[in-house]
């Protein structure tokens, strides 16, 4: 990502926002894992079995974890390069956003159903 | 008056953390508003930014024992399979909903949509709560982060709406019971 500051600030940032960004991403990021790997559950059997971690909560068990681990996995990378920068936001927040609609849709079961 | 165990923790699962933390959500998104809005007149009061920090960490806590008291708790009893032989669903709420048409939608509508969009309530706010904690105040001069730190927050309370919505109708069609039973009082007679 550039190092160029986009932001449409009042004020200088006291703080640079590369760890924001790198939590507000990682954040998108794991809401998109979590719904993807739902949504492949629902359609594959084979999958659906294999997220089968805990016997009694079933796929979600499975779902619940990839999805978790992405997003930590995900936040901690991130904060690791970005942390300490200045990062372009605008880019950054709408993918997150994007990311983060995309997970709600393809939570929605009538969408799941359509595609 | 008596309560089984299995409704009990469904009550403390929904009543207890899920309703807990919308209540919540709403006062954090004016306080999220108000303390990162450019503009704004508003001048907190000394110590008013550490209650909304540790306000914000309430609110995680809640969201995540929210969805992993559902998640490992009370939805292996909703969807319990049924032994051979069962005639009476009663205690199987996943498989009563699906035996009538009437009812079917409540879990393949509402309990499909339920277990997954709740969880991203807790990935949601704790972004939301660290980013908080880390800028405070100086979240006003990011203008974009601002706006998807609020976004988020809004899904947070979106998600939650939809899991405690579903999760109450669902166990009015097909109660989660079972388990030990707890005496609360005596009826007494009119």
């Amino acid at each position: 990502m550039s190092e160029r500051n986009t932001d449409l600030s009042v004020a200088s940032p006291a703080i640079p926002n590369g760890s924001a960004a790198a939590a507000v991403l990682a954040s998108g990021i794991g809401i998109l894992v979590f719904a993807v790997t739902a949504f492949a559950g629902d359609k594959s059997p084979a999958i659906k079995s294999a997220l089968i971690f805990y016997k009694p909560t079933g796929p979600l068990s499975g779902v619940a974890a990839v999805g978790v681990v992405c997003w930590i996995l995900c936040w901690v990378l991130l904060e690791w390069r970005w942390g300490k920068k200045t990062v372009s936001a605008k880019g950054i927040c709408a993918a997150a956003l994007v990311m983060l609609a995309l997970g709600l849709l393809l939570t929605f079961p009538p969408m799941v159903d359509l595609l | 008056m008596e309560i089984t165990a299995r409704s009990l923790w469904t009550l403390i699962h929904g009543m207890g953390f899920g309703a807990l933390y919308l209540l919540a959500c709403s006062g954090g998104m004016v306080e999220l508003y108000r303390y990162t809005t450019p503009s704004t007149q508003y001048t907190p009061a000394v110590g008013s930014e550490r209650f909304v920090r540790w306000y914000l960490i309430a609110m995680v806590m809640l969201a995540w024992v929210a969805v992993l008291t559902g998640t490992f708790i009370v939805y292996p009893w909703y969807r319990a399979a049924v032994p051979a032989g069962t005639v009476d669903l009663s205690g199987y709420p996943q498989k009563l909903l699906m035996a009538h048409a009437s009812t079917i939608g409540w879990h393949s509508l509402g309990m499909e949509w339920k277990e997954h969009v709740a969880w991203f309530t807790p990935i949601a706010i704790t972004m939301v709560a660290f980013v908080f904690i880390k800028y405070g105040r100086d979240l006003k001069n990011h203008h974009y982060l601002r706006t998807a730190v609020l976004s988020f927050t809004a899904a947070s309370f979106l998600a939650a709406g939809v899991a405690g919505f579903f999760g109450a109708m669902i166990n009015k069609v097909a109660p989660i019971q079972g388990g030990q039973t707890f005496q609360l009082s005596h009826g007494e007679g009119k």
